[in-house]
């Protein structure tokens, strides 16, 4: 297994470089993204606040966060694109690049690793044919990271594909559980 | 209840008894199972009468530090004209813990309860539930029970049609642990990257969004409805050694242990009784090895301390460790200890906010010279040089991050010194590929 | 009893009293003692993040950081006891962990916080044996070059970019030790007071790239100065190396400038290193300037203004020793005078109250018009036929030529020959800014001294000299020798001078009796 840098890479790589969405761009926030940014915005006493949940409909809508839709995010909450990128580099759950089709995320934090984490990502990273931590496989479909704790070390090793969140993983499911996403 | 397995006999199942029960996720059903009785009562009674129960009945935080809850809450002063705030920290993310989201999975009325009484009790009208982004069920869970909440006039501008005004938002966090510390989650809640702040000021006087905030744990707050049911005198009574740790808890059990899973036993519950009868024991043809008690971030315990510990946060202490956030990661005689110190160290290098120079720098030291330990590259000389860090590392900061980072590596090499001489004097790993698992 | 609104304490042994709400850091100050820090900034909020001021107060559990711990009655606090020295010998062996201690290429060495503080404090040596993270150096925009490795990410350049200047375009970026300052695409450090942040840096990450490797800060001459670029004043260190001015950087007054500078204002100093001087008194033999002495020059000058009026047409960049000097020559002929200046954008500094980058960019705007010279586009309108016109240091423009025609003679009394001027009979040379000593007034009426910091090149004399002699020889004894003189001696005529000296003056200024009471201009300690 690759060893990495001290904290992790994250997908995709660089992230130093800004990365634009091909073509023109098209805001997120039109329709009902704009009606459920708008709705957030009543919770909170600041427009700022809004910040992370409207990353998170950028995410939904576009599958990862561009500096394009930082520099929309950023207009829309009155601040300023560099401030919405230094929040979103703090963050691990916002892709700055591109990512497989299926982002999946294995605990590798002691409590997993403990119980076979490790041979838990060769496995996805064979089946996957990802070859390497944060590479997206050749047929676009997957991403495999390590993540830490994901706050289910009981039901060691935790997976996650996209949304779903996946309990118990053996090496010997790791076949079957993919299975289901083609 | 030890879900995911039955309840133990020797558990006392308040916070846990519908775990794994799908029909309590409903108002209706959470009606019938006794909800939304004391958010009535605590509505018709003054805040300052809820705070005193609650001091009474000597209810402590369950995020890791232990303060006293009612005490907590009787800083915040209703009526000083500003706009107060309640957030709820669901953050979870200490390795090894994993009771908040069994609470927010099976009980979610359990923490909107819970969450109203305590917002009436400081006096906020908004309370905002801040739950991990890597929670994708437990969010799921709780935005379906809030909606149904607001719904059925439980919570919102007329709250169980009293006119008291109750907001409750669910938060959706983004991947940050250090997001769990609470006045980094008050800068995360306001959108800003989630850096603690120096205190003073205290949340209580300006929390987030510069106003006085209060900060509880999801099980904290679950706690609060059973006070006010059933009296602060039946939950102090829940108290087996020391009278200043009252009431049940939920400890998460991980790693090499037969029956992992989230057990709730009275304070003061004998330690080896838990992990041998409760959970089940090592697996088979195993020992255990070591215990870390309280999340990862407290100190390492041997065997030996860990089943003389008595389980409240004295207990702990008296043995070595802390209580903290309840989550026991449990290591047997297959596991090298040098391996799970250095992945801990990785843990906290990381998550550090990256702030202070201590533990921006200290972390992601430690992990490289303990990484470096682990190959068999080490020196003796490397375990005085990473003593003397943690200790630089400790007590030096804006939050204890750094210092979590340093307890394990301290303790571990304290009481498990031989398996790291071992690693540097035979240049590699002692416990080879079984190391592995 | 302490007074309710103020606190002592002992720090180092020495017992200081401040007003609550102090921070230990600043009271250390009050008590002459230097507490070791980097994020901390007295213009900027505290960030508490670098740990460096770290100091043991007694019956504290754990130390504190000096520039977050309030002052309180009673408190005894050590810098130098064990455990404070060990808390900062780690947090320098952290700093240095990752830092390329590339010392002989940086431009920050000699002056560098993290050098200091290590040479002082600092572990003989590292105990790291693990490779150093690496980040190639990036281009901010600007002035400004940042080199990711030196940075120890104070966030003090952060903070003035969101909190000071309310335009944050720099952000932390990443987290854990990957952390660094980053920027957004695009968006560079173009607001007009953003090479701030490279003063503001405690060690060489954030570099000027108009400086870059010009001087290494040990062969740096400094000498206080003033601005001369804007009406505003700011207080500037000039630093000349061989007699050449390579940089100009703020001088902190909390009266007028705080701790910055304009971008603008601060690379407006090259002009004052110029080459194409006048050197030497020249006059006019034919239709040729011929090099004369300084006593020749000025009789001539004295006999063609003898019975005549003089129109004086004076640099608003002049001092205020000049400018009154020449008003005397005016004065006294019957004769007037004006200034034109050259107008720009305002830039406020949004965090600082009445620090802007003033439209008028020449620093005695104000002084120009209390000494009686007119203000306009049009400065020569004034001036009648067969006045000798005196061109002091003005800059002309294409309008002035018909008026220039009028004057019955022209003497210039400049730095360099003014364009358009073609038939001065005589030419004195005069200093700049940084070849003399003397004073400014502020729009907001601040007089501020400035100090010589090259020498004058050739022949050339601060104006009030030329002038006082020129005066001396009309029969009117304005003889000074030092700038301080020719100040007292305007000090007793003007009454808004009165009882200031340069003593009085010191180096941040005092105001003009009667001034508009604005920030800037401020009333003096
Ligand atoms: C690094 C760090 C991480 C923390 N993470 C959590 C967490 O995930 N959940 C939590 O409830 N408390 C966490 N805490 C503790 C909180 O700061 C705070 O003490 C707690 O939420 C208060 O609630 P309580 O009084 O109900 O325990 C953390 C503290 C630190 C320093
Ligand atoms: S101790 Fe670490 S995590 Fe806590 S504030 Fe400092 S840098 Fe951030
Ligand atoms: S660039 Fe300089 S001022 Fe900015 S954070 Fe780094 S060291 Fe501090
Ligand atoms: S504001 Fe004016 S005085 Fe200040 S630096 Fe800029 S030009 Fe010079
Ligand atoms: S350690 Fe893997 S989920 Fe907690
Ligand atoms: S100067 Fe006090 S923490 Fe940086």
């Amino acid at each position: 297994m690759k060893v990495h840098e001290v904290g992790g890479g994250r997908p995709g790589g660089d992230t130093s470089h800004a990365e634009h969405e091909s073509g023109t761009y098209k805001p997120v926030f039109v329709g009902s993204a704009k009606q459920e940014l708008d709705e957030l915005l009543t919770r909170y006493p600041s427009k700022m606040a809004a910040l992370l949940p409207a990353l998170w409909i950028v995410q939904h809508e576009r599958g990862w966060v561009s500096d394009d839709a930082m520099a929309e995010v950023a207009q829309l909450l009155e601040l300023t694109p560099a401030y919405v990128k230094g929040v979103v580099t703090f963050y691990t759950m916002y892709h700055q690049h591109p990512v497989g089709k299926y982002f999946i995320q294995v605990c590798t934090t002691s409590p997993c690793g403990a119980c076979g984490a490790e041979r838990v990502v060769d496995a996805l990273l064979k089946h996957t044919r990802c070859g390497e931590l944060g590479a997206t496989s050749a047929d676009g479909r997957y991403t495999v990271i390590e993540v830490e704790c994901l706050g289910a070390c009981g039901f060691a090793t935790p997976v996650m594909v996209n949304e779903e969140f996946i309990e118990s993983v053996t090496p010997e499911r790791v076949p079957q559980i993919l299975s289901q996403y083609l | 209840m030890g879900f995911p397995h039955a309840s133990h006999a020797k558990e006392t199942p308040v916070l846990s008894q519908y775990f794994g029960d799908p029909a309590a996720r409903t108002v209706a059903g959470w009606k019938q199972r006794g909800g939304y009785v004391a958010l009535e009562k605590a509505l018709g009674l003054t805040p300052a009468e809820i705070v005193n129960v609650v001091k009474d009945s000597g209810l402590r935080g369950r995020g890791g530090a232990g303060f006293p809850t009612g005490l907590k809450w009787s800083f915040m002063k209703p009526g000083d004209g500003k706009p107060h705030y309640l957030c709820v920290n669901a953050d979870e993310s200490e390795p090894g813990t994993f009771k908040d989201r069994e609470i927010m999975r099976w009980t979610p009325h359990a923490l909107i309860e819970g969450s109203a009484i305590a917002s009436y009790a400081i006096g906020a009208e908004t309370c905002y539930i801040y739950i991990r982004g890597e929670f994708t069920e437990p969010l799921a869970v709780m935005n379906a029970a809030v909606k149904e909440a607001y719904a059925a006039g439980i919570v919102g501008p007329n709250a169980m049609g009293t006119g008291k005004r109750i907001d409750v938002h669910v938060h959706k966090g983004a991947g940050a642990y250090i997001c769990g510390e609470e006045t980094a989650l008050m800068n995360s809640l306001e959108g800003k990257r989630g850096n603690p702040r120096i205190k003073p000021p205290f949340p209580a006087v300006a929390g987030v969004f510069g106003m006085p905030t209060t900060i509880n744990n999801v099980e904290t707050l679950v706690a609060v409805p059973h006070v006010l049911n059933r009296g602060a005198a039946w939950y102090k009574g829940m108290s087996h050694s020391n009278p200043k740790s009252t009431g049940t808890k939920l400890f998460s059990v991980c790693g090499n242990v037969a029956k992992p899973g989230n057990y709730e036993i009275e304070m003061g519950f004998p330690f080896k009784d838990f992990l041998y009868d409760l959970c089940g024991g090592p697996t088979p043809g195993r020992r255990f090895k070591a215990v870390v008690p309280g999340g990862s971030s407290v100190p390492i315990q041997t065997m030996e301390e860990a089943e003389a510990t008595l389980m409240d946060y004295e207990g702990f202490v008296a043995q070595g460790s802390m209580l903290g956030s309840g989550g026991v990661i449990v290591f047997d005689d297959a596991q090298c200890i040098v391996k799970h110190i250095a992945r801990f160290a990785r843990f906290y290098a990381h998550e550090s906010c990256a702030q202070c120079t201590q533990c921006r720098e200290g972390t992601a030291w430690c992990t490289r010279i303990l990484e470096r330990i682990e190959r068999g590259h080490g020196t003796m000389e490397d375990l005085d040089t990473l003593l003397d860090l943690s200790e630089q590392m400790t007590a030096k900061t804006i939050c204890v991050l750094s210092d979590s980072c340093a307890a394990p590596i301290v303790s571990g090499i304290h009481k498990f010194r031989s398996e790291f001489e071992a690693h540097i004097t035979g240049k590699r790993c002692p416990m080879g590929a079984t190391a592995a698992a | 009893m302490a007074d309710a609104q103020q606190v002592s304490l002992t720090i180092e042994g020495r017992t200081v009293s401040v007003p609550a709400g102090t921070s230990i850091l600043e009271a250390a100050k009050v008590a002459g003692v230097l507490i070791p820090h980097y994020c901390y900034h007295p213009g900027l909020p505290v960030a508490g993040v670098c740990r460096m001021c770290l100091v043991e107060v007694e019956k504290a559990p754990k130390l504190a950081p000096a520039c977050a711990t309030a002052a309180a009655e009673g408190q005894v606090v050590h810098l130098y006891s064990d455990p404070a020295l060990d808390a900062r010998k780690a947090v320098l062996e952290f700093l240095l962990l990752n830092h390329p201690l590339d010392c002989p290429i940086c431009d920050q060495a000699g002056e560098c916080e993290l050098q200091d503080y290590v040479y002082r404090e600092g572990r003989a040596q590292g105990r790291s044996h693990e490779p150093k993270r690496f980040n190639p150096a990036e281009d901010f925009g600007g002035d400004v070059l940042y080199v990711t490795n030196r940075c120890i990410l104070c966030t003090r350049c952060v903070r003035f970019m969101q909190d000071v200047a309310n335009d944050p375009v720099l952000n932390v970026s990443e987290r854990g030790d990957r952390a660094v300052i980053g920027k957004f695409e695009g968006k560079d450090l173009t607001h007009p007071w953003a090479a701030n942040v490279i003063d503001l840096c405690p060690v060489g990450a954030l570099v000027s790239k108009d400086f870059l490797n010009k001087s290494r800060a040990w062969e740096l001459d400094r000498t206080p100065s003033v601005c001369p670029n804007c009406t505003q004043g700011c207080n500037t260190i000039l630093e000349t190396r061989d007699n050449v001015v390579v940089r100009m950087r703020p001088r902190t007054n909390t009266d007028v400038n705080h701790y910055y500078l304009c971008d603008e204002g601060r690379m407006d100093y090259r002009w004052m290193n110029r080459t194409d001087r006048i050197e030497a008194p020249l006059v006019r033999h034919g239709d040729r300037l011929v090099v004369s002495g300084w006593d020749d020059a000025l009789r001539a000058a004295a006999l063609h203004l003898n019975g005549k009026r003089a129109f004086v047409l004076a640099s608003p960049m002049l001092s205020n020793e000049s400018l009154w000097m020449l008003s005397r020559l005016a004065k006294r002929s019957g004769g007037g005078g004006g200034f034109r200046v050259r107008l720009g954008t305002e830039a406020p500094l949004a965090g600082v109250p009445d620090l802007v980058r003033r439209a008028e960019r020449a620093a005695n705007v104000r002084a120009a018009e209390l000494f009686g010279f007119a203000r306009s586009d049009t400065p020569l309108a004034g001036m009648k036929d067969g006045d000798v016109l005196i061109v002091a240091d003005h800059e002309m423009a294409a309008a002035d030529a018909s008026a220039i025609a009028k004057a019955s003679a022209v003497i210039v009394i400049g730095t360099t020959m003014p364009e358009l001027v073609t038939n001065a009979i005589i030419a004195l040379p005069s200093t700049n800014v940084a070849e003399e000593d003397g004073t400014f007034t502020n729009l907001r009426g601040r007089v501020q001294q400035y100090r010589q910091a090259r020498s004058a090149p050739g022949m050339s004399r601060p104006v009030w000299w030329s002038v006082g002699d020129l005066l001396t020889f009309l029969g009117e004894r304005a003889g000074y020798y030092l700038a301080s003189e020719a100040f007292a001696a305007l000090a007793a005529q003007h009454p808004e001078f009165a009882g200031m000296t340069y003593d009085s003056l010191g180096l941040k200024g005092q105001a003009l009796a009667g001034a508009v009471a604005g920030v800037a201009g401020g009333a003096s300690a």
